[in-house]
């Protein structure tokens, strides 16, 4: 993969041209664009934080995150017309999830906000499904001993996200503190969130 | 496996033993760039409208060569699917794009 | 398309059913957008779920008329997909009706 993330100049000049083309055969405006671009920036992975947190404590909210995952993202003043549908996908004391898109990089942006260079890595496509425990290893994350990894490959029309079991220790937890310990990574499965680290979050 | 199997489509990378030693590198963690997010927002508006669909441009970041496909930059890779798009269906031209 | 979400009432396999994903490798006559991993292609797997019915990215991606399908979760174990691996531990993919067969 490219050791730079940067654009080339070309690239650049092709999308100033075919903007300039597409905004003269009035296609589309700056307006059009900068709204776009204020709506996916806003999208963060706190929305998805609080889902869980939210999940942690009432278990008919729960329900609803498992049965009908776009409707707990609009319930949460997520506006998921257009945007794919969102599953959501429970662990168990004896499943943990991990997320992946070896096709290309699927991922649910609306209540999680921009993939991360890792996440759309030919690296991590590749090794996800095939050696997860090493990849969960980079991340620092040891699984219990009686854990079966389930890795999820996001082929089709759903995007999803993992609901990671409660960590210990939180008991009597407001839905703010529980929300603070969960984190994009903690989203996708690569790491499990727990009560002695503050969830870093992710830009 | 018992019997060799027939080479994946270059996309198609789960399992896929050429980065079997390549790290993961959880700190490559940045939002995108100016140029990534217009990318994305240009994507979203010409969906909304119609004129694109995720698997029309899934399917011409697919078909790229493979040295661009594994060298190009994510949204570089977004922004070739999308002119190819609007090209093949004539919403610009490519005189347009000189 | 949400809209397709949980429309399952067409499905032609059932929850816990084995199915084995079609041994096809159609993409090496043409360029066609797939989105069957080749790792599951011709493996035998469990039906967990009929997600619904959506239109056919095969079709989406030519700007053609699509065809609506029945999605499932289908679950497979890792080991033998990749002749390694921890027992137990599990892949789950989303794989359209028209690539499944019973096993």
């Amino acid at each position: 993969m490219a050791a730079t993330y940067e654009p080339r100049p070309e690239s650049v000049a092709l999308l100033k041209k075919l903007v300039a083309a597409l905004a003269a055969r009035g296609i589309v405006t700056e307006e059009e664009m900068a709204l776009r671009q204020t709506i996916a920036e806003r999208a963060n992975p706190e929305t998805g934080a609080r889902m869980v947190a939210r999940a942690w404590m009432d278990p008919e909210w729960r329900a609803l995150m498992l049965r009908d995952g776009t409707a707990a993202a609009e319930a949460m003043g997520v506006s998921m017309r257009g945007n794919p549908p969102l599953g959501v996908l429970e662990d168990t004391e004896s499943v943990h999830h991990l997320v992946v898109c070896t096709l290309c990089s699927c991922y649910p942006r609306a209540i999680i906000g921009y993939p991360p260079h890792w996440y759309k890595s030919a690296a991590y496509r590749s090794r996800a499904v095939r050696e997860p425990r090493a990849v969960l290893a980079e991340f620092g994350t040891v699984l219990p001993a009686q854990m079966q990894v389930r890795v999820v490959d996001s082929t089709a029309d759903f995007r999803w996200m993992v609901l990671p079991m409660r960590p210990a220790g939180t008991d009597g937890w407001t839905e703010d503190q529980l929300t603070a310990l969960v984190s994009r990574d903690h989203l996708v499965g690569v790491a499990l969130p727990s009560a002695e680290r503050k969830a870093a979050r992710a830009a | 496996m018992d019997t060799p199997q027939p080479t994946p489509a270059q996309h198609d990378l789960g399992g896929n033993p050429r980065f079997r030693c390549t790290p993961v590198e959880p700190d490559a963690d940045a939002p995108p760039d100016a140029f990534g997010k217009r990318v994305d927002a240009l994507r979203t508006v010409l969906r909304d409208k119609g004129l694109l669909t995720t698997d029309e441009q899934r399917l011409n970041i697919e078909s790229l060569p493979e040295d661009e496909y594994f060298d190009l930059t994510y949204y570089e890779k977004w922004l070739r699917a999308i002119a190819a798009v609007m090209l093949a269906k004539g919403v610009v031209t490519w005189e347009d794009l000189q | 398309m949400s809209a397709g979400v949980g429309e399952v009432s067409a499905a032609r396999f059932e929850v816990g059913q084995n199915v084995r994903v079609k041994d096809a490798r159609p993409e090496r006559v043409a360029r066609l957008h797939l989105r069957t991993p080749h790792y599951v292609r011709g493996r035998m797997g469990t039906i967990q779920r009929a997600l619904g019915t959506f239109p056919n990215p095969e079709d989406i991606a030519f700007n053609r008329p699509a065809q609506p399908r029945v999605l499932y979760h289908v679950l497979f174990d890792q080991p033998p997909v990749w002749n390694e691996g921890q027992a137990g531990d599990t892949l789950l993919i989303e794989l359209f009706e028209h690539w499944l067969e019973e096993a």
